[in-house]
């Protein structure tokens, strides 16, 4: 998704408003400012927690009203059903596999070793012996962890639904990238996909298509489909030019230009969709567990129950190394797709095939037949010694630390969130809006301006204005604190490689590991605030902010910075007039995602004290009446990210047009 | 020098599976197939989990006295409220055994669709309140009193209450009337959503060990009250109907009596698991017992199910249908 958001039609700027751009946005900041000190605290639009509008007790009705017809609407009996008959079916073969007692056995069909011997031959035919070892290493830690099960129900589940998603992704992708027309209509329903919170539609797809397996697959696949999409009509739209020209000049139809042309010069790219396809369906393992999802998604909730922060971890862990193990194994895949696998002697590579085959197939004979190959040998302490860590470490910190983290807490409020919460949320919805609009018109273009101001409306449709500028407020403090470690740690990473080395696998984590583990430590040394929300989010948006800005700085030719070295530099100079400035795309591209993965936050940020549009997105997943109320937030968060994003793009192909800043 | 070592490496491959291929010769027990077990009369009972520990307490009860004594075949799943009721019109989930309340729900599955029934009282009392840590009420005596709250009100004030006393507010899926209350009792007090129950539990914990100020909505029965005992204030006394309008309540909440739901095919059965859910009735006292175990003592659901029923056979005999 990463590289995929900065890409689209530049637009014309002229000289002369580059040259008044500084100015009027100061301007406009001023008069704001002014108007604010009159017009403050007037038609905040503030609606009280418990009070609904006409269109959320619309909305309630409409989902009372599909409940109602489930047994009766043909499009429940012949469609959904039908869905919902498929869907389990899969879930439920996959998990007789490898995760589940079934045809009348005790245990699933392929136990540990089978799963582990095939999981590392695959890993080495598609990739390479060294993401085999990983993943096989990686795969018995599981069992060491004493979470095999849960383990394999999630990669079941994981699976069917990455499965799923790839079936349909990839054609629309191809689609996608092949037609501009459908390219333009499928994006926003893409925005919407991976924006709306998953709290505001577990319930309704419960009640379509019932509590089960596939209503978690459902879940996940809303959520992991959207990047197999946006990458493979990304791949199919960035292949040269002559390649596809030579094609056509021998006549080939267009059949044939897609499949000798374009799918085989973007293969790498579509792998790497896979690979993100993936790791979006990992991410939902904990939220799906809420509708009874199997797998380590559980073993979360449930130790969150009894505030058990080190067995949540423990699951956490487990979740964070088979995202990187599959993160891993896809990269070396998409890599050797595109370069081969450098073996000299295809003859040795096809004897080792077999050969390990071989070993595999009596691997999975074996765990299909014998117990000690099946169920995982119970006695492994592992997990109660990561609980235990995980455990003493967040005690310690909340006896250590919590004086110097509530003093950060306290400091970043008051100078900072309240101050910018005033400014947004106790102006007037309509000066606010103006403001909006204005803003994009001078940063971005007219046509971002045009965008801004229906988002404005349809904020103030929801009901919800001022809820959503609270949430404005977290999300552009966060935003900020997260382009700060973005330059800083991803400077540092681009110039060191050690530091990538060790920082990276720290990212991953950031990145993978479910937010609910790490809600209570959160609490303990922030408190419920506010700030707890900002630090959810930065821990989960920082880690893709830092990547990019690490991978942009790295880009840099090294010859560019030798020159500046040479030219009597000193380290602090290369880095701000000359890293810095050349790698000003990725600087760009990383404000935009780590935006919206804040956004995607903002519910986790609810359940520790953000309030506002997280809290009640919370509150209509849990209670029925508060549904409407619930699903007017999800769609505030949604437009909120769409008017952002369009917004940072306008401002981003305008900057790309103006000169470079630096003259010395 | 290639083609040596992939010899060698081809050589390791045939070798391991030879020894792969001589253990299955001499390789420990085998598995064996399982014909399903006849589960009598009762067949399968779906039991919906709620996310909270009292709940899995009666559920995990329930759960093993299905199993040793009746011989159902017991499904749990892990559902919140809403969704658990849901279950009961597409029979997906035949009870839920600790309800708090939902009066709205209540109103659209039992009385408008009708896919669901109540099954009576679990016996357990459940009490909604303000709540502050032991040491407050040791050292400010009067705090539990609601007319001396607005004396207190800068103690608790933090970043997130504007200037005003932090009144914390918990899991959403509970119900509150906070802010109107604040409001109608006149008090100088803002009310801050923690949004979560493991937030809420966090914030009375750090609260207790550092002396510091919270006032916050909690209830009983509640697993965390056996860690520390959190002292409830007392709010203008519930009278019957003083809740009527949300907006213009100043009043305490009511006592709640939870009780069981059941769905409406499975109670017209009439089997032996609806009977149990049906005549399954205990104490606040118990329920803490096997919540304890769970949440202090660590041990699984099913574990701790087995250990109390083992100490209490005269309780479980009165459940047991009469047939």
């Amino acid at each position: 998704m990463a590289t995929t958001t900065m890409t689209g039609s530049s637009t014309r700027t002229t000289p002369r408003r580059r040259i008044t751009k500084p100015l009027a946005v100061v301007g406009l900041l001023a008069l704001w400012l002014v108007a604010w000190t009159l017009l403050r605290g007037q038609d905040m639009l503030e609606l009280p927690r418990a009070t609904l509008t006409d269109l959320h007790h619309w909305l309630n009705d409409v989902n009372d009203s599909v409940g109602a017809s489930r047994n009766s609407s043909p499009i429940f009996l012949y469609f959904f059903n039908e869905i919902r008959a498929v869907m389990d079916a899969l879930v439920t073969f996959v998990q007789g596999l490898i995760a589940q007692p079934a045809y009348a056995r005790p245990v699933p069909v392929l136990g540990w070793l089978g799963v582990v011997a095939l999981v590392s031959y695959a890993s080495w035919a598609f990739a390479n012996w060294r993401v085999a070892l990983l993943a096989a290493g990686g795969f018995i830690l599981f069992g060491l962890q004493g979470l095999w099960q849960e383990s394999m129900d999630t990669l079941a589940l994981t699976l069917v639904a990455v499965f799923v998603s790839l079936l349909f992704g990839i054609p629309l992708g191809i689609l996608a990238g092949v037609s501009d027309r459908f390219h333009r209509l499928i994006t926003p329903v893409l925005d919407l996909m991976q924006t709306m919170p998953t709290f505001v539609y577990l319930a309704p797809l419960t009640l379509v298509f019932l509590i089960g397996p596939a209503s978690a697959t459902i879940a996940t696949l809303i959520y992991a489909m959207p990047p197999a999409i946006r990458i493979t009509a990304h791949g199919i739209r960035s292949v040269p030019a002559p390649p596809v020209e030579a094609t056509d000049s021998f006549g080939a139809t267009r059949r044939q230009r897609l499949t000798k042309a374009l799918l085989p010069l973007s293969k790498r790219t579509i792998v790497l969709g896979v690979n993100q396809t993936i790791m979006a369906a990992l991410a939902m393992v904990t939220v799906a567990a809420l509708i009874d999802a199997p797998g380590l998604g559980k073993t979360v909730i449930k130790a969150l129950q009894t505030t058990d922060v080190g067995t949540a971890f423990n699951a956490g862990v487990a979740i964070v190394v088979m995202a990187i193990v599959l993160d891993r194994v896809t990269t070396a895949a998409s890599v050797r797709a595109e370069q081969g696998g450098g073996e000299p002697n295809p003859r040795i590579r096809r004897l080792l095939l077999a050969g390990f085959g071989l070993v595999a197939a009596v691997c999975s004979y074996l765990s299909y037949t014998y117990l000690w190959a099946s169920e995982f040998p119970e006695g492994g302490q592992l997990g109660e010694y990561l609980s235990q860590g995980a455990t003493t470490v967040t005690t310690w910190a909340q006896h250590n630390l919590a004086d110097v983290t509530a003093a950060v807490k306290d400091g970043v409020t008051i100078a900072l969130l309240n101050p910018l919460e005033a400014l947004l949320a106790e102006s007037p919805w309509w000066l606010m809006g103006a403001v909006i609009v204005i803003l994009a018109a001078l940063i971005g273009n007219l046509r971002a301006a045009a965008v801004a101001a229906v988002c404005v409306g349809l904020l103030v449709g929801t009901g919800l204005w001022n809820a959503s500028m609270i949430t404005l407020a977290m999300t552009l403090v966060a935003t900020l604190l997260v382009v700060a470690l973005g330059v800083v740690i991803g400077v540092w990473m681009g110039r060191s490689s050690r530091a990538d080395r060790v920082i990276r696998p720290v990212l991953d984590a950031g990145q993978t590991m479910p937010a609910f583990v790490y809600l209570i430590p959160v609490v303990a040394l922030f408190s419920v605030s506010r700030f707890s929300a900002i630090v959810a989010g930065v821990v989960y948006a920082a880690p893709v902010a830092i990547k990019i800005v690490a991978d942009g700085v790295r880009a840099i030719p090294e010859s560019t910075v030798e020159a500046a070295t040479a030219a009597g530099s000193n380290t602090w100079q290369t880095i701000t007039k000359v890293q810095l400035p050349m790698a000003r795309q990725s600087l760009l591209l990383a404000t935009n995602q780590g935006l919206i993965y804040v956004l995607s936050m903002v519910v986790i940020g609810g359940l520790v004290g953000a309030g506002a549009l997280g809290y009640e997105v919370v509150a209509g997943f849990s209670q029925g009446q508060l549904y409407g109320k619930g699903l007017a937030a999800g769609v505030a968060i949604v437009v909120l990210g769409i008017m952002l994003d369009r917004i940072a793009r306008a401002a981003a192909q305008r900057s790309d047009r103006a000169p470079s800043p630096n003259h010395t | 020098m290639r083609s040596i070592v992939s010899k060698r490496v081809l050589a390791g491959v045939s070798l391991s599976t030879v020894a792969a291929l001589a253990l299955t010769a001499c390789g420990g027990s085998k598995i064996e197939s399982t014909e399903a077990a006849d589960s009598g009369d009762c067949g399968t009972f779906t039991i919906a989990i709620n996310p909270w520990v009292g709940y899995e307490a009666n559920a995990a009860v329930i759960a093993h006295v299905a199993e040793t004594e009746l011989g159902c075949k017991v499904v749990k799943k892990d559902l919140k409220e809403e969704i658990a009721w849901q279950g009961f019109g597409t029979g997906q989930v035949d009870a839920i055994v600790e309800n708090w309340g939902h009066d709205d729900l209540k109103k659209k599955y039992i009385e408008d669709q009708k896919t669901a029934v109540n099954a009576g009282s679990t016996g357990v009392e459940g009490v909604i309140g303000w709540y502050v840590p032991p040491w407050m009420a040791e050292e400010y005596p009067d705090i539990t009193d609601w007319n001396n709250l607005n004396k207190y009100a800068s103690l608790f004030e933090t970043t997130e209450s504007g200037g005003k006393g932090q009144l914390l507010d918990g899991d959403p899926s509970f119900v509150t009337n906070d802010e109107a209350l604040v409001k109608n009792l006149g008090l100088d007090y803002q009310v801050v959503y923690a949004g979560s129950e493991p937030a809420l539990i966090q914030a009375f914990r750090q609260a207790e060990e550092k002396k510091e100020p919270v006032l916050g909505y909690f209830y009983d029965p509640q697993w965390f009250l056996s860690e520390i005992e959190l002292v409830k204030v007392d709010l203008p006394e519930y009278q019957e109907g003083c809740d009527a309008d949300p907006e213009k309540v100043a009043c305490d909440y009511p006592v709640y009596d939870l009780d069981k739901i059941v769905s409406k095919s499975f109670a017209d059965a009439n089997g032996p698991a609806y009977q149990l859910v049906d005549n399954f009735n205990w104490t606040n006292e118990d329920q803490n017992v096997v919540a304890r175990y769970i949440a202090q003592d660590n041990m699984s659901p099913e574990e701790a199910a087995e250990k109390w029923v083992e100490a209490n056979q005269d309780k479980v005999e009165a459940w047991l249908p009469q047939s």
